[in-house]
């Protein structure tokens, strides 16, 4: 809405809008700046060769390297399955599509303790495949690949989530003129579904890739929590602390929040870019229309 | 179905098998693995003292998060979609903090605000106020990691409200308190029942964030994700299936209310048009 369409509503009036907003912005200091200031303060408290120093513990390190690489599986995966999964419900109806559509949105709605749990019933040796597993000597719990599926449950909706209502707003009609142009599937998904999602695609990846690094709940589970072996970085933040180690514990803890604000800034600057292409469209659409 | 455009089959296909061997399986093993320990030992468990208990304290902190929320959600997407101001944009952007910010981290900071000689704990001291390590601490930390759930499913509804209708009941000299109630609230109405029922849904099942400010005091300040972790490593796998079980049960229903709002939602705005 431009400021001069822009017509007088309620709550419009002075003293309101200027209680309301003081009052968000209180609550928002207290409950959302400060407990992320408190983790750079705790962290930075005894100067930063001290930070440093408890950064670069060996087991702190192996738990970087440990969530990097359960990152570097999770995110393409899940940016595969959340594309495959957009392209099947909004440019074909099919019977059971609501259904598939609550599906992919469960692992939302379930706890990661009740994530790691049932993993648990799967490839623990009470699992439904234990005994296979332990046959065949394939170890999934308390072992890294255990930590990578939880890690995929607990993050499968992100991508998907993310691109859906965008491709079901943007419709089919763009893809079936391509079909009528001769192009193939892959073709049409490379050169037209994607660009036209491609910032909603890379916030999901963004948001999935926080998620995997930062999941707690089902992977401290399935993980076993071994020192320097499976604990990844929010388990080794919690053995830190549970050790007393407060300081090296709120230095892991700036990694992680580090990626999270690093997340965030990727989705500004993908709205400044959203928002400076639309204006361009609606300019030109504007030209368009006769003044009169 | 009929669609000229190429991959129904590959795309389903490739959904379909993922979510069945990464989503559906597990849950298959859990409900077959609680459904082995049978009706009434069942029962048992989920009666015993310490469940009841941790369920108590489970629902009572996230209806309490979800309160608040539902207050500071409707608050934050009303001065976001009504008002231009400046750092309106990082303000959008501050919502989204909970999200992207690891719960364990979110723990670990909320403890040391809360803690007796932390930023809050401290003045909350002289007042003989403890948040961290009782159970307002739960309450705060579950807040915390839902706080974007109201505001980014009234955000869009309040977006979407025309303006002439608000300006008809004005002119008609309704008063402004008169047009929130029966003209803006109904409308965003289903939309802030859904993003609080998805509030309470997260808070219920909300671990990393709340086993850092609890103190994981069994019937004080136990909450039901970290009893089944607890019977989990005592090797109780039959109470920990039950336990969890029933948690997913509750997240099922919690996902049917969610559901059927927004269909009542989707209903009213096609009457609407």
């Amino acid at each position: 809405m431009s400021p001069t369409a822009r017509r007088r509503r309620v709550g419009d009036g002075p003293r309101t809008r200027f209680v309301l907003i003081t009052l968000v912005l209180v609550v928002t200091a207290f409950a959302v700046i400060a407990p992320l200031a408190v983790i750079f303060s705790e962290a930075m408290g005894r100067g930063v060769l001290a930070y440093a120093e408890s950064l670069v513990r060996p087991d702190t390190l192996h738990a970087i390297g440990l969530t990097l690489f359960t990152a570097l599986i999770c995110v393409p995966v899940n940016v595969g399955f959340g594309i495959a999964a957009a392209w099947c419900v909004t440019k074909f109806s099919f019977p059971g599509r609501g259904l598939l559509l609550a599906l992919i949105e469960l692992p939302f709605s379930i706890s990661p303790i009740v994530a790691g749990v049932a993993y648990l019933f799967v490839y623990g040796a009470q699992g439904l495949l234990g005994p296979w597993l332990e046959a065949a000597d394939i170890k999934i719990m308390f072992a890294i690949p255990g930590i990578v599926l939880a890690s995929l449950f607990v993050t499968a909706p992100f991508v998907a989530r993310e691109i859906i209502p965008l491709m079901m707003a943007q419709g089919r009609d763009e893809e079936e003129a391509a079909v009528t142009l001769g192009a193939s599937g892959w073709r049409i998904l490379r050169t037209v579904t994607l660009p036209n999602v491609r910032f909603a695609l890379i916030y999901g990846a963004a948001l999935c890739n926080a998620r995997v690094m930062g999941e707690f709940g089902a992977v401290s589970v399935v993980s076993g929590n071994i020192r320097g072996q499976t604990s990844t970085m929010p388990l080794q933040i919690e053995l830190l602390y549970q050790d007393s180690q407060v300081a090296a514990a709120f230095a892991a803890a700036t990694v992680l929040a580090g990626v999270a604000l690093l997340t965030l800034v990727v989705k500004l600057i993908i709205e400044r870019l959203d928002s400076a292409r639309e204006t361009a469209q609606g300019a030109e659409s504007a030209l368009n229309v006769p003044t009169p | 179905m009929f669609s000229v455009i190429p991959g129904f089959r590959l795309s389903l296909g490739i959904t379909l098998t993922y979510l069945g061997l990464i989503v559906l399986l597990p849950i298959a093993a859990l409900i077959l693995q609680a459904a082995d320990v049978g009706f009434w030992r069942y029962i048992a468990i989920i009666t015993s003292p310490r469940t009841l208990a941790s369920f108590q304290i489970t629902i009572g902190a996230a209806a309490a998060a979800t309160v608040f929320n539902a207050v500071y959600g409707l608050a934050l997407a009303w001065v976001l979609v009504r008002y231009d101001f400046p750092g309106r944009r990082l303000l959008d952007t501050l919502v989204d903090v909970p999200f992207a910010l690891p719960t364990a981290v979110a723990g670990l900071a909320l403890t040391a605000l809360f803690a007796k000689n932390g930023w809050f704990g401290a003045p909350l001291a002289e007042y003989g106020i403890q948040i961290a390590y009782a159970p307002a601490g739960i309450v705060c930390a579950m807040a915390f990691t839902s706080i974007p759930f109201v505001v980014r499913t009234v955000q869009p509804v309040l977006e979407d409200l025309d303006a002439d209708v608000e300006e008809a009941a004005t002119t008609l000299g309704a008063s402004q308190f008169r047009v929130v109630w029966t003209v803006i609230l109904p409308a965003i109405f289903p939309a802030f029942l859904a993003g609080a029922s998805l509030a309470f849904a997260r808070s219920l099942g909300e671990f990393g964030a709340v086993v850092f400010i609890a103190g994981n005091q069994p019937f004080r300040t136990e909450i039901v994700a970290l009893l089944t972790y607890i019977r989990l490593e005592e090797y109780d796998y039959p109470a920990a299936a039950a336990i969890a079980a029933t948690m997913l049960g509750l997240a099922f229903v919690m996902l049917l209310v969610v559901n059927l709002i927004q269909a009542w939602h989707q209903r009213r705005a096609i009457r609407e048009e």
